[in-house]
């Protein structure tokens, strides 16, 4: 007799370890292909598994190999059909139908592609955001969950059963099954009481032993078939729920004039995935309207968004004031928590950009819960600026708005890691603002 | 016995396994392997994982426990990419070569399958395991898994004392050279007792503590300068040429720390582990094959397995031995379950009812009778490489049709050699049996000179058979792990093992990092 050993309820998961070492060590080829997917995917997909293809670098595992194209060697192969010795057999084309000299063929590692885990792909996204650990952690934390009632279900804590149900069940069941009722019972008792009181005869005798005959039937029957069956019992099934916490709505703003090329929208792409992770953690229900200018604006779907420029002048007003229609049309800030976040890269005819102050000031700010805006800039640049209060005259006018509404956050930013900074507040404890659902 | 009714006999019925018919099938299959096959087996311990679990076994090459390394997980994504994509199932079994015999089962096997599987591993493999001689002499079977256990609470403390990337990077470079890291031709010494191991690591411990930088500082003694003038003599101190590269950088590399010498020596005991089940998949699947099919067949004429187990058996069976054709898109080399098979079906064919060729080719077998002793002795005594040069017949070429076919690189065509005709016969197994001689067809490479004294540049030697080069980026990736290793530059000359003249060298130097 041998030992046995039952391993099924080990630990699954042995191999996580090597897993992450693996994932470590191709980390910097993983992060792009996720940098690429981000670039070509929808905003609202970052927060999700993806398939990625194996990478190449760093994860060869070299060993000393004979080389295929030297030297004399001989192949054994079966099943001979028409040859005979001396033959000569073409060699197949390189790389094609090589199959029958180069016995071993795998397949090939090209099509190779595995899944990240949710968690994985958001680690590898933040690290070029350079987030904070609390904010990381907070990101992908999945939403609260309450149970909600989901019907009923045939197993379950005995705390969960439904009686109604589980009665009505029963009640079926015995009528199916014609199990004795009680009534029936008294019925036949009474009858035997009263024939046994009466006077002695064959005909009552043999009716007495008939009932009693029957009355033994109907009590076994009924012992057979219970009252309450396992099969009855039903329970109250929940399913788990996220915490509907509210709606929000999420304007992307962005200037598609020319100026605006592939680094631009790339970095703009990534600050609003940013601000729409963190909008999917707090809300239940989350619409993302983008809305893109030139010298004029209309709302437009994702595509067209990051991928279609057009030519015009630039009138960011003309933003505001489609994003304000938008807005009363639709969004009415009683129901919705409305966040905005305008990309650009500053340009901004001079005259406009009052229009643009008094916009937010009189009418847009007192309706967000939170506006960011970021000016995307050259990397050259970016030292110049600095943190000095020159700049591009949307800037200028900005400046204004953002001492004077605390939910208003600007920032420059020239690379990924400098996108974080105009959320800070979001991610900060702020109780007060964020509880104006 | 129980009572003798026929139903009473079956040993199971229906798909559903539990744990009494496990070890009531286990009992019956032992007793008739050791009544008719006469099959000597360590104790056997069973282990029901999931399908989870089988994949994790395959990523670690298999054995229960195993370090941590970052190709492990790499494999693991390969084998359940395959597995979800449904191109290959899984394995219904592991076996390993330890003492207690650990064979898992797959919980999602039925129980004819289970059947099939016990008879298969945990006889068969087990039977071959204790008794053949490769696997008697190089490995240990009783100390692998201590040694393992060992191994990866090691590395586990290595990366925590000197971090993740250090320890990999020993790792990487060691496992590059996995396959220049067995003993070939001696034998390896034991594996030392858990007690032996802390001794030693107590020692290294101690030396480290008591490391006093003054002694590096004293006047090299004369004992040192007599070295310096007789070259060959410690030449000879490091035993070159040194076919074992792990063993020689593991003992002599001048910039490894103890515990990364450590480290190499684990890599170098797995490697060790394995070569034997390299040299001997025909003989050892053969076996395992030739056993579960004697005794299921067996226990299916004794009335012992119903009907429907049985047709179940044997398509799972034939599904294993399958072999097709060169010219079939299957085809993916000859398989080593159906050429085992074979061979030991034609051994048991050959011993009871012979052909005058078989009386001509194999007198001492043919007609004896004793396929039994014949076979134990094969499953004892060879491996591959010698089974098949002994025993394959003329009518097991002509069964599979086997030709040789001449491959030439500088030539546009392949050229048949030899077919299955009288001709024939001895090259066809000459270089069948050839080509299962895993020393002859790796890389022959090795250690032939250090200059210790000078640029301290280390020399290896790659012996060309048949103008067999390396292949480039890998010989050069791999040459730049030896650098690691061993702290210097590093160079490979290619030798024509014939006529001895170098035809290609290269150097560490040569190549950018």
């Amino acid at each position: 007799m041998p030992i046995f050993i039952d391993r099924r309820l080990n630990p699954k998961d042995k191999s996580l370890g090597n897993r992450q070492r693996f994932l470590r060590r191709a980390r910097e080829e993983l992060k792009r292909s996720i940098r690429d997917q981000i670039h070509a995917g929808r905003i609202a997909d970052v927060d999700a598994e993806h398939v990625v293809p194996m990478p190449e670098r760093g994860t060869g595992e070299p060993t000393f190999n004979n080389a295929r194209n030297s030297g004399k060697r001989q192949h054994i192969l079966p099943g001979n059909r028409h040859f005979s010795p001396g033959d000569l057999i073409p060699k197949p084309g390189q790389g094609g139908g090589a199959g029958a000299s180069s016995p071993g063929n795998t397949v090939s590692e090209d099509d190779f592609r595995f899944v990240l885990s949710r968690e994985e792909v958001l680690d590898l996204f933040f690290e070029d955001l350079e987030l904070p650990d609390m904010v990381k952690l907070n990101l992908k934390e999945i939403l609260a969950f309450k149970p909600r009632r989901a019907g009923f279900a045939a197993t379950g804590s005995p705390t969960n059963i439904n009686v109604g149900r589980t009665m009505r069940n029963s009640h079926g069941r015995r009528i199916a099954l014609r199990r004795p009722k009680q009534e029936e019972l008294d019925a036949i008792l009474e009858e035997l009481a009263m024939l046994e009181l009466a006077p002695s005869s064959t005909a009552t005798r043999q009716r007495i032993a008939a009932l009693r005959e029957e009355l033994d039937r109907l009590e076994r029957r009924r012992k057979r078939i219970a009252y309450v069956d396992p099969v009855d019992i039903r329970f109250n099934r929940f399913d788990p729920q996220p915490v509907p916490n509210a709606n929000a709505v999420m304007f992307c703003l962005m200037d598609v004039s020319g100026s605006m090329g592939e680094r631009e929208k790339d970095l703009a792409k990534r600050f609003f995935v940013l601000l729409h992770l963190f909008l999917k953690r707090r809300y239940d229900r989350i619409e993302i309207v983008f809305i893109r200018h030139t010298h004029e604006a209309q709302e437009v779907d994702e595509e067209t968004f990051f991928n279609c420029t057009q030519s015009g002048g630039t009138v960011v007003s003309t933003a505001l004031e489609e994003m304000h229609r938008i807005v009363r049309q639709r969004y009415p800030s009683n129901e919705w928590n409305i966040y905005a976040a305008q990309a650009s890269d500053g340009d901004n005819s001079v005259t406009d950009s009052e229009r643009c102050i008094a916009l937010l000031d009189g009418k847009l700010m007192r309706l967000c819960q939170y506006f960011a805006y970021v000016e995307i800039i050259d990397k050259r640049e970016a030292h110049i600026f600095g943190s000095t209060e020159n700049g591009t005259s949307l800037w200028h006018a900005y400046s204004a708005i953002d001492l004077k509404w605390p939910n208003f956050q600007m920032s420059r930013i020239a690379t990924p890691a400098d996108i974080y900074p105009v959320f800070r507040q979001l991610f900060g404890r702020q109780p007060a603002l964020l509880k104006r659902a | 016995m129980a009572t003798q009714t026929g139903k009473s006999d079956l040993l199971f019925s229906g798909s559903d396994w539990d744990f009494t018919k496990l070890s009531r099938a286990y009992d019956a299959i032992e007793a008739i392997a050791v009544e008719e096959l006469h099959l000597d087996t360590y104790p056997v311990q069973m282990e029901i994982i999931s399908s989870q679990q089988m994949l994790d076994a395959y990523s670690s090459v298999g054995m229960p426990l195993m370090y941590r390394h970052w190709s492990f997980g790499k494999h693991f994504l390969h084998q359940d990419l395959l597995y979800r994509k449904g191109g290959r199932g899984l394995a219904y079994e592991v076996v390993i070569n330890s003492n207690p015999c650990i064979v898992y089962l797959m919980e999602e096997n039925t129980m004819a399958l289970q059947a099939l599987v016990t008879a298969h591993a945990a006889l068969g493999h087990n039977h071959f395991f204790k008794n053949n001689h490769l696997f008697k002499q190089w490995t240990d079977a009783g100390a692998i898994l201590s040694y393992l256990d060992f191994a990866k609470s090691y590395i586990a403390r290595c990366e925590e004392r000197h971090g993740f990337a250090a320890v990999e990077a020993v790792l990487d470079s060691a496992h590059a050279l996995m396959e220049q890291g067995v003993f070939r031709y001696h034998r390896p010494p034991k594996l030392s007792s858990e007690r032996q191991r802390e001794g030693l690591r107590e020692r290294l411990e101690y030396e480290e503590r008591s490391y006093n930088d003054l002694w590096r500082t004293l006047p090299p003694s004369q004992q040192r300068a007599n070295v310096k003038a007789q070259d060959p003599e410690w030449k000879k101190s490091l035993n070159l040429p040194e076919e074992n590269l792990l063993y020689f950088l593991e003992k002599n590399s001048l910039v490894l720390e103890p515990w990364q010498r450590e480290i190499i020596r684990i890599v170098r005991v797995v490697a060790q582990y394995f070569y034997p089940q390299r040299q001997t998949q025909v003989m050892n699947e053969g076996c395992a094959t030739f056993v579960h099919y004697t005794l299921m067949n067996m226990l299916f004429d004794r009335g012992r397995i119903s009907e429907g187990a049985m047709l179940e058996i044997l398509r799972n069976h034939s599904n294993v031995v399958f072999q097709p054709a060169f010219d079939d898109p299957r085809f993916s080399g000859i398989n080593p379950y159906a050429l085992g098979l074979d061979m030991m079906q034609d051994i048991r064919r050959i011993s009871t009812e012979p052909t005058a060729e078989d009386r001509d080719w194999f007198p001492d077998i043919a007609g004896h009778g004793n396929w039994r002793e014949v076979l134990l002795e094969a499953w004892t005594d060879h491996r591959d490489e010698s089974f098949i040069r002994q025993y394959l017949s003329p009518t097991l070429i002509r069964k599979w049709r086997f030709f040789v076919l001449g491959d030439a690189a500088d030539q546009p065509h392949y050229q048949v050699a030899s077919i299955h005709n009288e001709h024939g016969y001895d090259k066809i197994r000459a270089a069948l049996a050839h080509s299962y001689d895993v020393g002859a067809n790796r890389p022959d490479i090795q250690v032939v000179d250090v200059d210790l004294l000078g640029d301290r540049q280390l020399r290896l030697q790659h012996k060309v058979k048949h103008g067999i080069l390396l292949e480039d980026t890998s010989r050069d990736a791999t040459l730049r792990h030896i650098r690691r290793l061993w702290g210097y530059e590093v160079s490979l000359a290619a030798v024509d093992a014939e006529t001895g003249l170098t035809v290609h060298e290269r150097s560490t130097s040569q190549i950018a990092e």
